[in-house]
């Protein structure tokens, strides 16, 4: 946990009051829609199609319990009772009042909360691995780094007009949850042979009209150095990245356009002089947020403890556990994963009273801590193996227990057409559908790891180009028309799927889903052959015939 | 910002309204004949061509500490005289969301 | 429009001047960057102060020889949005040590005046009367600042270190 200081405390309570004395210029009609609208943003507020909708980070989707509390005071003082976590460690309320705000906002900042940056042309919420710091074999805590930066980033005096939104994402694990490679900047951390921590830096990763999977522009960048190297990448976008053109305004246009080559000379030649400036980071300051994160005092357990082996027999338990508990780095505890995709229910929503029950339990049983990741689960990161039993049936008692982690209900979807005003189509419905197709777990077990990602747009804020298998709404004559690709995904071997064919109707999705994943099973050499492997050996083609065979 | 009149020729097919999102809450509102905002469609002014459209529409903008984002929205006009959303957005932006909200399911 | 100088509503002494304006006898002149390379020979010899408008997509290194010079540079923000010339004044402030009138011109309102002072701007043509009388009291706004730019405010780092190090922590 972060802990923040008065310092920090200051700045937000500073933001608070600047934004309320813009809302009250807005109401007043001192200031008009056009120009309020960047100042909004820049706080996290958008217009939806029926309400506003106000965006607030959870910065590397590390939470305690008095801000979890905090989101669901929110929701049920100035919302309608439940929030949507999205996949950038931010959580949205979809009915906020722009007269309210300013108060909902103070509320959030008693608790160290806020929603700077979290839309805008701006640096947004810097986000991370939601194991960071408990996953074994991880080589450190990125959030010590993300922390810096998050600072760094904050009002920014130089980049807070940048040509687009500009999104970095940083791990430190071998396996990438922080979807790296689809920021407009990456970080993997690392050592150097010395020993020293650094980082390879990934640029120009994005999804949207025209998705790109982020290339290397440097393997080794001394952590010292970090700030000013990004600083040297975002002074050479902000003066040359596209402003003619929308679609064209973020990095990775840029990245292309220039090409990897040219673009990495333009930020050494930036970066050679300011790299011995100001923005060299001494050990001392790393140490000193370091020293603001607090880790448990955990116990020394048992690796199986009796309550975890008496509890295998009953196979419920058994089946979420599979699911959803993941190995810690200390022995004796473990990761929770939370669904928040229950059968038939809006991926990512939460009800206030869910938030405050898992509170409670983080408060039990977590170290009063709780994590939000990208694939819109919330994750308990410090759970001791024999509370695992009760736990679930806590768990359970909130529809909190779906056994789906990692499975094909456990959907990202974008709001889509029920809530986005840029929307062509809906996605939720979709994802709602495909739940109950597919609620059977031992089905669901037999398919396997494959994930499903719905956007209703082009903007693709579901991330459909990099999902198993992607699902795309368009608008076709009035009709909701969805375009399905297979063989993407967003991990260390990020790629995008290919379209299998001519879009289908809003009623066949589901259909056209179960025809592929028919086909997989059928295809798949073994059971182990997981879904994006065998499109892989195979390819499309195989996929397409089932589908288009019959329509 | 170039304004929406200026943007696009303004040319509608059918019976249309304007609608916004009011101000200070952000929710849907229709533009009345009394050059006010209303929640209820059944309160909006019904424009049947590209002038009587543009008109409203300019006035719409005009109020911009009312209501924001305003916009030309098709609409029908069934048997009985009563005001529908023409398009499935629309239909949305009247009824709410079609999922069934977490809070009350 | 209302120039903000010193943090204060002052009498702006410079005229603008087109790329065709007849050049006036004396007096204090603001010139587009294309003349003022053109001929700056003959602006910087005349009588009256010189300054350049500096438009946001051409590089300010061309601007360097002449800073020594010049008294004012005016950097243009096209639209709010639009962030180009905070690149450039940081640059003109730190990198080429610029000391003169560094003014910002176009879609000026006060939510960007924080951003402005600490890119390096003390010159502000504001767009809206409001505005400019509301200075003072916006750029007072906020007392934390995370990144070290050429203004000379400290960060929020460096206070921590201070703090630390006054705290004996870590002894
Ligand atoms: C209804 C409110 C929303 C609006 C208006 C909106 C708008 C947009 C737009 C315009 C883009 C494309 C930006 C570009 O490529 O330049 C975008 C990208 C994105 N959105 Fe949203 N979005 C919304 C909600 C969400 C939600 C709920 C999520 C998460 C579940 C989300 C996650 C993302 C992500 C991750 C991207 C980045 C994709 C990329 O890298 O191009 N957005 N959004
Ligand atoms: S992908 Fe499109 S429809 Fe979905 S939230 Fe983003 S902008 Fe809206």
């Amino acid at each position: 946990m972060y802990a923040y200081d008065e310092i920090d405390r200051t700045l937000v309570n500073e933001r608070v009051s600047e934004f309320r004395d813009q809302v009250k210029r807005r109401l007043s009609g001192e200031l008009t829609e056009d120009e309020f609208k960047i100042l909004r943003l820049q706080n996290g507020v958008y217009l939806q199609l029926h309400a506003y909708m106000f965006r607030v980070a959870i910065p590397y989707g590390t939470l305690a319990t008095n801000q979890l509390r905090a989101l669901a005071h929110v929701a049920r003082k100035y919302d309608r009772g439940y929030g949507h976590f999205t996949t950038r460690q931010n959580i949205q309320f979809n009915w906020i009042k722009l007269a309210e705000l300013p108060d909902a906002l103070e509320d959030l900042a008693k608790v160290g909360i806020h929603a700077m940056q979290t839309s805008g042309n701006n640096m947004r919420n810097v986000t991370s691995d939601q194991w960071a710091g408990v996953a074994p074999g991880e080589i450190e805590d990125p959030r010590i780094w993300s922390e810096l930066i998050r600072q760094h980033t904050t009002l920014h005096p130089e980049f807070s007009f940048l040509p687009r939104k500009f999104k970095i994402a940083i791990t430190a694990s071998d396996h990438d949850r922080a979807a790296i490679k689809i920021h407009d900047i990456g970080l993997r951390l690392i050592k150097n042979e010395k020993g020293e921590t650094g980082f390879e830096v990934l640029v120009g990763g994005g999804l949207g009209r025209t998705p790109f999977i982020a290339k290397t522009i440097k393997h080794f960048v001394h952590g010292r150095d970090i700030l000013s190297y990004i600083e040297a990448i975002l002074r050479v976008y902000n003066q040359y990245g596209r402003r003619d053109n929308i679609y064209k305004a973020r990095i990775k246009i840029l990245v292309h356009e220039l090409g990897i080559e040219k673009f990495s000379r333009e930020v050494e030649d930036e970066w050679r002089q300011i790299r011995n400036s100001s923005l060299e980071i001494d050990d001392e300051v790393i140490e000193d947020i370091r020293s603001r994160f607090t880790y448990p005092s955990y116990e020394k357990l048992p690796h199986m403890p009796d309550e975890l082996r008496q509890a295998a027999a009953d196979p419920d338990f058994e089946a979420w556990r599979k699911n959803s508990v993941a190995p810690h780095k200390v022995q004796g505890y473990s990761i929770v994963t939370i669904s928040l995709k229950p059968t038939g229910g809006p991926p990512g929503d939460a009800t206030a009273e869910q938030m405050d029950a898992l509170a409670d339990l983080a408060d039990k049983y977590s170290f009063g801590e709780i994590r939000v990741g990208h694939e819109q689960n919330l994750a308990l990161p410090h759970v001791a193996k024999r509370d695992l039993p009760a736990l679930w049936k806590a768990l359970d008692k909130l529809g909190l227990a779906t056994p789906n982690v990692n499975l094909i209900t456990d959907i990202i979807a974008c709001p889509g057409l029920d809530y986005c005003s840029l929307a062509n189509a809906r996605s939720i419905p979709i994802a709602q559908e495909l739940t109950r197709r597919f609620a059977n777990h031992e089905l669901a077990n037999l398919i396997g790891r494959l994930h499903i990602n719905i956007s209703g747009c082009i903007n693709a804020c579901g991330h459909h180009h990099v999902g198993h298998i992607g699902i795309l709404g368009v608008e076709k004559n009035g009709e909701e028309v969805y375009q399905i690709t297979i063989g993407g995904r967003a991990d260390e071997n990020a790629a995008l799927g290919t379209l299998i064919g001519p879009g289908v109707k809003f009623d066949e999705v589901a259909d056209v889903v179960e025809d592929i994943v028919e086909a997989y099973l059928a295809l798949r050499e073994r059971p182990e052959e997981l879904f994006m492997d065998t499109v892989k050996r195979l390819g499309v083609e195989p996929f397409k015939e089932r589908v288009y065979a019959t329509r | 910002m170039t304004s929406p009149l200026e943007q696009k020729k303004i040319k509608i097919a059918g019976p249309s309204v304007v609608t916004a999102n009011r101000t200070w809450d952000g929710i849907v509102v229709y533009r009345t004949a009394a050059k006010g905002w209303s929640a209820e469609l059944s309160e909006a002014a019904i424009v049947r061509n590209s002038d009587e459209a543009r008109a409203l529409l300019a006035e719409s903008i005009a109020d911009d500490v009312g209501a924001i984002g305003p916009y030309i929205a098709p609409v029908q006009i069934g048997e009985d005289g009563k005001i529908l959303p023409g398009n499935l957005r629309e239909q949305i932006r009247r009824t709410g969301v079609t999922i069934g909200q977490p809070a009350q399911v | 429009m209302p120039l903000v100088n010193g943090g204060k509503i002052v009498d702006d002494s410079f005229v603008k001047l087109a790329v065709d304006t007849p050049l006036p006898e004396r007096g204090d002149i603001l010139v587009p960057a294309e003349r003022f390379l053109g001929e700056a020979e003959g602006l910087l010899q005349r009588a009256g102060r010189v300054g350049v408008i500096w438009p946001n997509n051409r590089d300010i290194a061309e601007l360097v020889p002449y800073l020594g010079r010049i008294a004012a540079v005016a950097l243009v923000f096209p639209t709010f949005r639009d962030g180009r010339a905070y690149s450039q004044a940081r640059l003109l402030r730190e990198r080429y040590n610029y000391r003169g009138e560094l003014r910002a011109t176009g879609q000026v309102l006060r939510d960007q005046f924080v951003f402005m002072l600490r890119a390096g701007f003390d010159a502000f043509e504001v767009k809206k009367q409001a505005d400019a009388e509301a200075f003072m009291q916006t750029a007072r706004r906020y007392s934390v600042f995370y990144q070290p730019t050429g203004d000379g405010r400290i960060t929020a780092l460096h206070r921590r270190m201070q703090l630390r190090h006054s705290e004996g922590v870590g002894t």
